[in-house]
């Protein structure tokens, strides 16, 4: 109940910041459209939709990380999460209440964008929901990431850490621009080692309907995804044990 | 004092950081009802003093009982029992101020029905009906303050910690607030910090002032003034705070 309740507040504000709806969905669409666009005008299959979609969704999906980091950083600098902490919530309230709202978010802008991309020329089929299914790790894994920033940063860093440098990370290492055989070398082992190159690859096998290549790819993501959730709980526990700001 | 009447009561209360000592053996006691002023210069340890008394932080060593709990091991208990106001506004800023108070109320453990009707009773009581329903980041910071200080109150704490509460107001944002207070007199012990002396003397019925984390001395207004043969309490404030020794 006390979770239910912060979560509510947490989903109002992040959904009444048209910053973040501009970010969140406005981005990843317009690039989605951009490069249809290209790909219509050009001779070889460089944007294929059948490739792109599964990129852009989990793109989309590090913007989650920005949405939940700037909320805790910014609770936390003005002195809201001090008021909170003071209050009856458990730590396991906090850490619902800020992941149950982000989840459903992340899915809908997972259905979104397969949406506009059908209206652009993805055929959907059962595979689809598959692949909604399959994002569902790689969107605990950005909702673990920006919990873990919002509890050790404040809002102008997690803005550079999440909005900047997290979203071109995934989006140069997850091998939806280009191919990352194209570039090799230590390129593609450091995007290897991470877990963007895994998600767009079980997201596109699922569209494709290669079960098979799914699970093995959306361990990584998974592995990630507890790690960073783990650590993410130890540092806001740690917050909430030690208030010192 | 009678332990039934003692709301708070510290001993040895004790934080510090590495090497550096911000609260020392702090030993009071505030009776239930009371307005009581923790006084000091910026780094005297107030904020550090309210923060442990509300859970928020640890002591290095000694305890303190609030409502008979101790800090040490009845948390829940002890949040359950008060509220904070903290120095900055502390307030939801997307959502209406109807929201706001109705967050905290359901948080504290009320139904989303309770909830609604205490946040009816907090905006008529602070005045802020008419704008129930407008988004708290769009009201002036003495509006916000109150919103603040409402959501500390929907809880209907036995204590409430009200941490600078004025910082910043304007003249006539103060003296709502202090009107606000002291409606509360005798309903709800209230720790209160401000930098204002006119604050302390308008509102308060006994004052701690603290100097490096020591308590230097505590007492009412006129009895401090008394101690120190001073005639206003700013120079009775300048007196103790540069003494070395607590005066009681």
């Amino acid at each position: 109940m006390k979770a239910l309740a912060f979560a509510s507040r947490n989903s109002k504000e992040i959904l009444r910041d048209p910053l973040n709806l501009a970010f969140g969905l406005g981005f990843p669409l317009a690039l989605l459209f951009l490069l249809s666009a290209i790909q219509s005008n050009i001779p070889v299959s460089l944007f294929d939709l059948k490739n792109l979609t599964p990129g852009l969704a989990v793109f989309g999906l590090s913007f989650i990380s920005l949405f939940s980091g700037t909320l805790i950083a910014k609770d936390k600098g003005a002195s809201f999460l001090m008021r909170l902490f003071a209050s009856p919530l458990s730590a396991f309230d906090f850490i619902a209440g800020y992941t149950l709202p982000l989840l459903p978010m992340a899915i809908a802008q997972s259905v979104i964008t397969f949406i506009v991309a059908f209206f652009l020329g993805l055929s959907i089929n059962i595979n689809i929901l598959l692949a909604l299914v399959v994002l569902i790790p790689s969107a605990i894994l950005f909702i673990a990431i920006g919990l873990l920033a919002g509890s050790i940063l404040n809002d102008k860093q997690v803005g550079g850490i999440c909005g900047a440098l997290l979203t071109n990370l995934c989006a140069w290492l997850s091998g939806t621009w280009f191919d990352l055989n194209l570039v090799g070398g230590t390129f593609k082992t450091v995007a290897e080692a991470l877990p963007f190159v895994h998600a767009v690859n079980a997201t596109k096998a699922a569209v494709a309907g290669n079960y098979a290549s799914i699970m093995p790819e959306l361990y990584w993501v998974i592995i990630y995804a507890l790690v960073v959730f783990v650590l993410a709980t130890i540092a806001f526990k740690s917050k909430m044990r030690n208030e010192e700001n | 004092m009678d332990e039934v009447k003692c709301a708070i009561e510290t001993v040895d209360l004790c934080k510090k950081y590495r090497s550096k000592t911000v609260v020392d053996k702090l030993n009071l006691s505030v009776q239930q009802g009371e307005i009581f002023a923790l006084l000091g210069e910026n780094g005297a340890g107030k904020t550090t003093t309210i923060k442990m008394l509300s859970c928020l932080l640890p002591p290095t060593s000694g305890d303190a009982k609030i409502m008979g709990h101790s800090i040490l091991g009845n948390v829940t208990e002890i949040k359950q029992l008060m509220n904070v106001s903290p120095q900055e506004t502390a307030i939801a800023p997307n959502l209406t101020a109807k929201e706001n108070l109705e967050l905290i109320a359901e948080i504290y453990g009320s139904t989303k029905v309770e909830a609604r009707k205490k946040a009816d009773q907090m905006l008529t009581l602070f005045g802020v009906s008419s704008q129930a329903n407008d988004r708290a980041k769009t009201f002036s910071g003495g509006m916000q303050r109150r919103l603040s200080i409402a959501m500390a109150l929907i809880t209907d704490p036995k204590i409430l910690f009200l941490d600078e509460p004025t910082l910043g107001l304007d003249v006539l944002a103060r003296r709502e607030l202090w009107h606000v207070i002291e409606k509360l007199k005798d309903n709800v012990t209230i720790i209160l910090t401000t930098h204002y002396l006119e604050e302390v003397e308008a509102l308060s019925n006994r004052v701690a002032i603290l100097a490096k984390g020591k308590l230097k001395a505590i007492g009412t207004v006129e009895e401090l003034m008394k101690k120190t043969n001073t005639k206003t309490f700013e120079d009775a404030f300048v007196a103790l705070a540069s003494e070395s020794e607590v005066t009681k």
